[in-house]
């Protein structure tokens, strides 16, 4: 049994217990020690900058052009926070318990209960450094609700609120590394991690703009990389997200946790071509004012707006009248994946639902919703050619956030000392599935408020290593162990490139581990991906060199997102039940339900890398539920 | 349909560079104009050539990293929209379209239509923030401001960073980013207490950087993907002559 190192005390002390018992480093020490930063999303720069502004010295790695590219820039509806501004009966537990059941009683309590703890701080903090929050009339801030939960809690700066959050945590970081505490490196890409006697030493990047690879040394690694749902090359994710740093990480030794479980996001633009290469979000909070329906008749080739109210079925407000349009995303995604198979889809290629305005457009008048959503009903002209005002949307579920990661104890450290893991890299919070706007929260909770804390009780053993030497061998090896693999990959000189692999993969994971899973189809699934694997490896081709070339960037995560796969279906193979995003058709109730086993499954699954020709071993981390009790989650 | 391009290939920031043709036929015009490079990539990866690099990442307009000279406008054709937003529909069948990368001083191309924009980052580094260090914030609601208020600085915070305003300017001036910024944060109840030293130094570092002198076409409004109005430019020139003017 893997030991999460969760304070004593009781669920609403832990966090405030740890802070007064951790170790400190004294302002004098700190600019001794050296923490390397990769990514620069919300997590990653809230941290860099945080970490700078406390005196340590901060060096910080992204693969964008500049940081504030990062993905988080493009999550849209809100971030959460229980600050009760609403007086609607929100609290720190409220929010705490709606996490916890939203992930459908798999995650840590202590964990969720820290994040809902710290939920108040981040929204202060942010309003602090010029974030533009919706507000109202008398300038206080607004909210607005979201799917899952009941009360409203969200904040968000009109459908740009990760682009706002980013902007604030990028400038923050800016002014650090203006102030010089702060060493950035833009397009640069890890490659490998170093370990010197067990411990997180270092990294081995690759300069994007030359090819060169890098040695960068320091106390601690943090991982900030993301998730990995690019891993169906059909996404919400931007082209370059990638799971390499934490697979690379993974083969070093630390564990990853529920690979498996990746929310597949309900609202989505469907995908309507061979050539396409994204599927892009429309927020969630579209559903706050949106209405979901199908055609009552199958294969309905009538336009929505001739189809009359009472053939429509709005399938989501029949079959779940409490939560109705904002049911979680797993549910939301699954009833729609059901009513599509079942030959009720819309549009040319059958794959859509409508997200229809009109009844919101009748009461709050056209300018309401434009004040609301206009930026999405113009992105949504922009691609499709269609105006929403008019006709409802097509949507329909796509990969976007992994609630697995790589697998990280109270403190966010993985299993490898000195190499921690914070927001969407880790596995933490959010269980099976993830609430909306809650991804922003914990990215930035996880950079501002818990890992300048818990990164300080581990430096504060550190303040005599002095700087770390580069010329060390385990850096010289890892750097060649990079070498081979990227001659490797230009070496093989085949006819097909990386994106056709990444296309073929994605459409294995979609249909065998995507909204359903069963034990047939994840079986067939590894072996496909292995044959897969086998042919990639055979027939590859990347033109040009070792100089900037995007596609041998694209062909090394291609080639790390390969073994990943495999390890997402064993994952999903073992777990016997279904959970949240996790549905194994064998296990569901009579109506169509997820049918959770809490008795033999309520544990976290983290897997063990043992060498390319073993399989990986599982380690359990076991999941106790001291305050809530786990219940069948109804939003009915 | 089918289309002809020209397209600018350099092979790294020194190399001379040259237009290069190619055609496609037989595409969709439902492909966004970066699904129709990655077709033409496709086909470059068949016949064993070095592909044509270019900067796109989010592929939903927000990221900013996206970004070419479409028939000698940033972005393309359609009015505030990133090259990423733009589809094949929009051109008509047969069309020669000329693809360049953004061209300013101040960004130098690294290979084919990459450009490097890391001046913007420095910019902001010289005083695109407000000085506040994590843990130090008051509750938020302790600083109310009024929506109109925060809907204005929103407008200038809306920028994505792309360069677009930069490439469309004769002067290569990128006063309508530096201005974007400074007018957001200037707003702000919050960001008032260090307007002067940031609008020093940001115009300060802009013209270090290279770029040019704003002369008022206007035609950053009209390319910039956000929509980001020129007032911000008048902003940003009264903050810097009052600071002038006052001699602080």
């Amino acid at each position: 049994m893997l030991d999460a190192r969760i304070p004593d005390g009781p669920l609403a002390e832990k966090w405030s217990n740890f802070k007064s018992h951790a170790r400190l480093v004294n302002p004098a020490n700190r600019k001794k020690l050296t923490v390397i930063v990769v990514g620069t999303g919300l997590a990653g720069s809230a941290l860099a900058a945080s970490m700078a502004e406390m005196g340590y010295h901060v060096k910080c790695f992204c693969f964008q052009d500049t940081p504030r590219r990062a993905h988080s820039v493009a999550a849209q509806g809100g971030v959460n926070a229980c600050k009760n501004y609403k007086n609607d009966g929100d609290s720190v537990y409220r929010m705490f318990y709606d996490t916890i059941k939203g992930g459908d009683f798999r995650s840590r309590e202590a964990n969720v209960y820290r994040l809902a703890e710290c939920s108040a701080s981040l929204i202060d903090q942010a309003v602090a450094q010029g974030v533009p929050f919706a507000r109202e009339y008398g300038g206080y801030l607004n909210n607005r609700s979201f799917g899952g939960v009941q009360v409203s809690r969200t904040f968000y700066a009109r459908g740009q609120t990760g682009q706002q959050l980013l902007l604030g945590a990028y400038q923050a970081l800016m002014r650090q590394v203006g102030l010089g505490n702060v060493e950035l490196h833009a397009r640069h890409e890890m490659m490998d991690l170093v370990l010197t006697d067990g411990v997180a030493r270092g990294i081995i990047v690759r300069n994007m703009d030359t090819g060169k690879l890098e040695r960068y040394g320091g106390h601690a690694v943090v991982l900030a990389t993301g998730g990995f749902g690019k891993i169906y090359f059909l996404s919400t994710l931007a082209m370059g997200a990638n799971g390499s740093a934490i697979w690379r990480a993974y083969k070093r030794g630390a564990y990853m946790a529920n690979p498996s479980w990746t929310q597949i996001h309900p609202t989505c633009l469907p995908q309507s071509g061979e050539y396409q290469s994204k599927l892009t979000l429309m927020s969630e909070s579209l559903r706050n004012d949106g209405r979901i329906w199908v055609p009552k008749k199958q294969d309905d080739q009538r336009s929505p707006n001739n189809i009359p109210e009472e053939e429509r079925d709005y399938y989501l407000e029949r079959k779940y009248p409490a939560f109705g349009n904002l049911s979680p995303r797993d549910i939301a995604s699954r009833a729609a994946k059901e009513r599509i198979d079942e030959g009720y889809g819309v549009g040319p290629l059958r794959n859509a639902v409508y997200l229809d305005f009109t009844r919101a457009i009748q009461n709050q008048g056209e300018a309401a919703i434009r004040k609301k959503y206009g930026n999405l009903f113009t992105m949504y002209q922009k691609i499709t050619n269609v105006n929403a005002y008019k006709e409802p949307m097509k949507i329909s579920p796509a990969a976007h956030f992994s609630m697995g990661g790589l697998w990280v104890d109270y403190e966010l450290m993985t299993t490898i000392p000195g190499l921690f893991a914070i927001g969407e890299a880790n596995f933490a919070d959010h269980g099976a599935n993830r609430l909306g706007a809650n991804s922003l929260l914990q990215a930035c909770v996880d950079g501002y408020f818990i890992a300048p804390y818990t990164l300080a009780n581990y430096l504060a053993a550190d303040i005599k290593t002095g700087p770390i030497d580069t010329e060390d061998v385990a850096f010289a090896k890892a750097q060649v162990g990079v070498e081979e693999f990227m001659s490797k990959l230009l070496a093989i000189k085949g006819n097909q490139s990386a994106d056709q692999f990444h296309r073929l993969l994605g459409k294995i994971l979609y249909d065998k581990c995507g909204l359903l899973r069963s034990k047939e189809g994840l079986m067939a699934a590894i072996t496909e991906i292995r044959q897969l694997k086998a042919e990639f490896w055979k027939n590859l081709h990347v033109p040009g060199g070792e100089a900037m070339n995007s596609e041998l960037e694209k062909a090394g995560r291609v080639a790390d997102f390969l073994e990943l796969a495999e390890l997402m279906c064993n994952d999903a193979l073992y777990r016997n039940e279904s959970c949240g995003a996790h549905f194994r058709v064998e296990y569901q109730t009579p109506d169509g339900e997820a049918l959770r086993n809490d008795k033999d499954f309520a544990f976290v699954s983290a897997w063990e890398y043992k060498g390319e020709d073993n399989g990986p071993e599982l380690h359990k981390e076991e999941l106790n539920f001291d305050v809530v009790t786990p219940t069948v989650r109804s939003y009915k | 349909m089918n289309i002809r391009l020209k397209i600018w290939r350099q092979e790294h920031e020194g190399d001379a560079g040259k237009m290069v043709d190619y055609s496609l036929n037989d595409i969709s015009s439902d492909m966004s104009f970066l699904e129709m490079l990655d077709t033409l990539n496709e086909q470059l990866i068949q016949k064993n050539e070095r592909t044509i690099e270019f900067d796109h990442d989010c592929r939903e307009g927000i990221c900013g990293q996206c970004g070419v000279m479409i028939n000698g406008r940033p972005h393309g054709p359609l009015t505030n929209t990133t090259t990423c937003q733009l589809h094949m529909r929009t051109f008509k069948d047969n069309e020669l379209i000329v693809i360049e990368p953004f061209r300013a001083t101040a960004f130098p191309v690294k290979c084919d239509l990459k450009v490097d924009r890391s001046a913007f980052d420095r910019i902001i580094q010289a005083g695109g923030f407000i000085s506040v260090n994590t843990g130090q914030a008051p509750e938020a609601n302790d600083i109310p401001i009024g929506s109109p208020v925060a809907e204005s600085a929103f407008d200038a915070a809306a920028c994505i960073g792309c360069g677009a305003c930069v490439a469309v300017c004769k002067n290569a001036s990128a006063a309508l980013f530096t201005s974007a910024k400074i007018s957001h944060l200037v707003l702000l109840p919050q960001g008032k207490i260090e307007a002067a030293a940031r609008v020093k130094n940001m115009v300060e570092q802009m013209d270090n950087e290279g770029f040019g002198h704003c002369s008022n076409t206007e035609a950053c409004e009209v390319a910039c993907p956000q929509a980001i109005s020129v007032l911000h430019i008048a902003r940003m020139n009264y903050e810097y002559n009052k600071l002038q003017v006052l001699k602080k």
